[in-house]
């Protein structure tokens, strides 16, 4: 089975957008909306992160030495200039992207598997993960035109 | 010389205890005898009482409460008694003036209108009109904002427009619509005449609205007086009167608000036939606000358990009742979640929609309900949707452009962010009309290093040399009330006619004559090559917006100059089916929330992220009311060792907004000179403090210095009245927004001014 690497690919995934939201929450702290949603939508990765573990264990063996190529960082660092609100938020938008994909990907297993507990994580989680699309997505929106056309 | 009565001394005047209606008290204060009075309504606060102007030889001389009029029956307050001398004073601006070697200097209107058309031209050149914003008021007329709104989003395409009304009632609008799918106050203030009951939430009403409050003691002082529950964390003029005074901790509005509806829903005071036949999402509201048993509000909020059982007691078994919501809730944390868990009280308990029940999402300003209607803000014209394409449509049409012009790619562009936009050098021509963020906006020193920008061109539009008009590039001088016709609407629908009563000084004009002539030098066109704007005069303009609310929630179709110039206040809608007006939205218990028909599609309470039509589509309540719990969010500045104190900020009875009218007035004056930091006793004992010492108050942005006032506030808070600024040069910081915190609401974008960490020090 190959369930286990992509428990871990999500576990990663969720830690590595924990990461980059306090970075971009930290990075931008002159946009206040983006500092206090972000800082918000990083704790609710870490806790899927926190409330993963369980399932890392339970599923520790199903794992294939197959290398795990999708492990691979979007995002090194927040940008400086003109473009860098927008582009950060672009490679969020992509991660939670990311993060998503795995929660239907795992749900689709769990339910072949039977496992209810891991099924309905993996719904709340991406309750979770579609709201962060949605806020990233509606400030993506809000900025382009004013990126694009108008900054400096 | 005239006056019935002393409203500095005595604020509300003596009663007239109900006697089945209000009674007429007719307040007056006049200098002179007049010699004529046109008919007018106050615009020192929302509450929109209707007004006669005194004239003397082309002078006002005075003011009168109408009689008739369906708000005040007669009455005013120390504002509009006292207010309308800023008419006449010595500094009005009578002249254009333009910064010319770093100094303002007089110049001809031509002068000044003709460099902000090339200054407006350079810059759509180079980035298209995304370089330029607008930031009016709550002040100005219907016809005014409607006229900019056009301009604005059908002339040059920008999104940049808003106003001050963001920072006072944009929550108001956001709740409104949240719950009901459209801004407009469901109920009437005639509800204060009957209802068993009133909430006042964060809002300081006896101070605020005195007239209003006027209405409340002269219930209370009549046969079966109402109960009164407030929740404010001061010992207000309004809490003194309370039956149940629940003083919060800053920042706790929602679990107050979750604990209540728990104790009601709870002990089965709800009207499940209502909530079953016209809202959508009682389980989920009922299971968020499981969570919050009285014990636990206590340790949160600090609000005794006890008193929270007993002002559930009232809001849970009363017939009727009528809440009233203010800035404690919105400019607080969690805004629109805490004001929409109002909504929700009256949604379960179904006193929604007839007589006694009333929701007033209050607003701050006299014509802010008209910045929201017509456009002039982040809100499209008549409450359309800017996710819907069939309504920027039907605007396309009714303005017969092409419908791309119109910005509607993303929600329009809020306050705080045309602010940033500035500050970052992507909005370079910022246009303010009739009001002063150089002392109402958070975090003065950022806003004052905006103005001051070397890539920025200020234009301001005002009656006075204001604090923010001293930074303009361009100072264009306006005329105000009493100098102008136009019509404009207060918090429940009801609408007046304030007539030009004299004219206005020097060469001073009419907003509306400002913003028409800039349209016909910019040569704005419609798609037939005939002039955008066709209107030339207000009525014309009124007619037109007609137009544009046919068929809408504010319906205007059925009013016109005459009809509003017979009566004394007609409220929206007011329409074949209507034609004078209606008390009650939502008798029927249907609601704005139709997808064709709603205003928005809504937001994540929390993020603020917008639904998408689709999304909305997919669940289309079809006329259901919403009903949205929220879970607690704490504020995102505490005390701390280093800043161990909060602070919040408010208003006081004397004064409007930055005092650029009441400060102008002897005697509103002299009733509250100057600026004050409030401590309680606890506090002023820790700190060695007694009334009238001055300390330094500080926070991480700023600095002022007050002198002291001991009492009545809840120990670890300190006030400070935002009123006050630098004009009249106290020689000292003393703005409270010196203090306040740059940060707004999720959804309603409306900034956080009800909180932020400091520390005072004796001086």
């Amino acid at each position: 089975m190959h369930i286990g690497n992509y428990i871990a690919l999500a576990h990663d995934s969720e830690q590595e957008l924990t990461k980059a939201l306090r970075q971009v929450a930290d990075h931008h702290k002159d946009e206040p909306d983006i500092e206090q949603v972000c800082q918000l939508l990083a704790t609710w990765s870490e806790k899927h992160v926190n409330e993963l573990k369980p399932f890392v264990e339970r599923y520790s063996e199903e794992k294939s030495d197959e290398p795990e190529r999708l492990m691979q960082s979007l995002f090194d660092e927040p940008r400086s200039g003109g473009l860098a609100l927008l582009r950060d938020l672009h490679d969020l938008w992509l991660m939670a992207n990311e993060a998503e994909l795995c929660w239907i990907v795992l749900s689709q297993a769990a339910q072949g598997l039977h496992d209810k507990e891991l099924e309905e994580a993996c719904a709340r989680f991406r309750d979770d993960t579609k709201r962060q699309l949605a806020f990233l997505l509606t400030r993506i929106k809000v900025a382009a035109p004013q990126t694009l056309i108008a900054a400096d | 010389m005239e006056q019935t009565r002393d409203s500095i001394k005595d604020i509300w005047g003596e009663r007239k205890p109900y006697e089945g209606h209000w009674p007429v008290r007719v307040d007056e204060k006049t200098e002179e005898e007049p010699d004529h009075w046109v008919q007018s309504a106050c615009v020192l606060c929302s509450n929109g009482c209707g007004m006669d102007i005194g004239v003397k030889d082309g002078r006002i001389v005075g003011v009168r409460g109408r009689a008739v009029d369906a708000v005040n029956h007669g009455r005013l307050g120390p504002k509009g008694l006292h207010g309308w001398v800023a008419n006449n004073s010595q500094d009005r601006l009578t002249k254009p003036l333009i910064r010319r070697n770093g100094k303002l200097e007089e110049a001809s209107w031509d002068e000044a209108m003709d460099l902000m058309v090339q200054r407006s031209k350079d810059i759509i050149s180079k980035k298209t009109a995304l370089g330029i914003g607008f930031y009016t008021s709550g002040q100005l007329f219907l016809e005014e904002y409607y006229t900019l709104g056009v301009l604005g989003k059908a002339g040059l395409g920008t999104p940049h427009m808003d106003g001050n009304t963001r920072l006072c009632t944009a929550t108001a609008a956001a709740a409104l619509k949240v719950s009901f799918g459209s801004d407009g106050q469901p109920g009437s203030y005639t509800d204060l005449d009957t209802t068993e009951a009133i909430l006042h939430i964060g809002h300081n009403i006896a101070s605020q609205q005195t007239v209003l409050w006027m209405r409340i003691l002269d219930r209370l002082a009549g046969k079966n007086p109402p109960k009164l529950v407030v929740i404010d964390p001061r010992e207000t003029f309004t809490a003194r009167k309370a039956t149940v005074h629940l003083a919060p901790r800053v920042g706790t509005n929602v679990p107050v608000m979750n604990g209540l509806l728990n104790l009601i829903i709870q002990a089965g005071h709800i009207n499940q036939d209502f909530i079953d036949a016209h809202t959508i999402g009682f389980e989920e509201l009922k299971e968020i606000v499981s969570h919050w048993s009285p014990e636990r509000v206590e340790a949160l909020t600090g609000v005794p358990a006890g008193k929270l059982r007993e002002a559930a007691q009232i809001l849970g078994t009363a017939k009727t009742l009528v809440s009233t919501v203010l800035q404690g809730v919105y400019q607080s944390m969690q805004a629109t979640a805490a004001a929409v868990q109002v909504n929700n009280l009256h949604l379960i308990r179904g006193l929604i929609g007839h007589p006694g029940s009333g929701i007033y999402q209050m607003n701050g300003q006299p014509t802010a309900q008209n910045t929201r209607e017509c456009g002039a803000d982040g809100d499209l014209p008549a409450f359309r949707n800017w996710g819907n394409k069939a309504h920027i449509e039907q605007l396309a049409t009714l303005w017969n452009i092409d419908s791309d012009i119109i910005p509607h790619w993303s929600p329009p562009t809020h306050a705080m962010q045309i602010w940033r936009y500035a500050e970052k050098g992507s909005i370079n021509m910022l246009w303010i009309s009739g009001t002063n963020p150089a002392v109402s906006l958070p975090q003065l020193e950022r806003v004052r290093s905006i103005l001051q920008q070397e890539n920025l061109f200020v234009v301001v539009q005002d009656a006075f040399m204001t604090e923010t008009a001293k930074y303009a590039d361009v100072v264009l001088p306006a005329a105000i009330w009493g100098e102008k016709t136009g019509t404009f609407t207060n918090v429940d629908r009801t609408v007046h006619i304030s007539h030009k009563a004299v004219d206005p000084p020097g060469e001073a004009k009419p907003d509306f004559e400002i913003f028409l002539d800039y349209a016909r030098r910019m040569d704005f066109r419609d798609k037939d090559g005939g002039p955008l704007i066709k209107w030339k005069t207000p009525e014309e303009c009124f007619e037109a917006w007609k137009e544009c609310t046919r068929g809408r929630p504010c319906d205007y179709t059925g009013m016109s100059y005459a009809k509003l110039s017979e009566g004394s206040g007609i409220q929206w809608p007011c329409n074949e089916q209507y034609p004078d007006g209606k008390h009650h939205l939502y008798e029927d218990g249907v609601f704005n929330t139709n997808v064709d028909y709603c205003e928005t599609y809504g937001h994540d309470l929390v993020t603020g992220a917008a639904v998408t039509q689709e999304e909305y589509k997919a669940k289309d309540p079809k006329g259901k009311a919403f009903l949205k719990g929220v879970d607690y969010e704490p504020p995102h500045e505490e005390p701390d060792e280093e800043y161990p104190l909060w602070l919040t900020t408010g208003r006081l009875v004397y004064h409007f907004h930055t005092r650029t009218k009441t400060g102008r007035s002897r005697q509103l004056n002299e009733a509250a000179p100057d600026a004050f930091v409030q401590v309680s006793d606890e506090d002023a004992a820790r700190y060695g403090l007694k009334t009238g010492d001055m300390v330094e108050v500080a926070s991480r942005r700023g600095t002022v210095t007050e002198p002291v006032l001991v009492g009545d506030i809840e120990p670890g808070l300190v006030f400070i009245p935002f009123h006050y600024g630098y004009w009249d040069e106290p020689g000292r910081k003393r703005a409270a927004n010196e203090l306040t915190i740059t940060e707004w609401d999720a959804v309603s974008k409306q900034p956080h001014y009800k909180y932020a960490a400091v520390r005072i020090r004796k001086i």
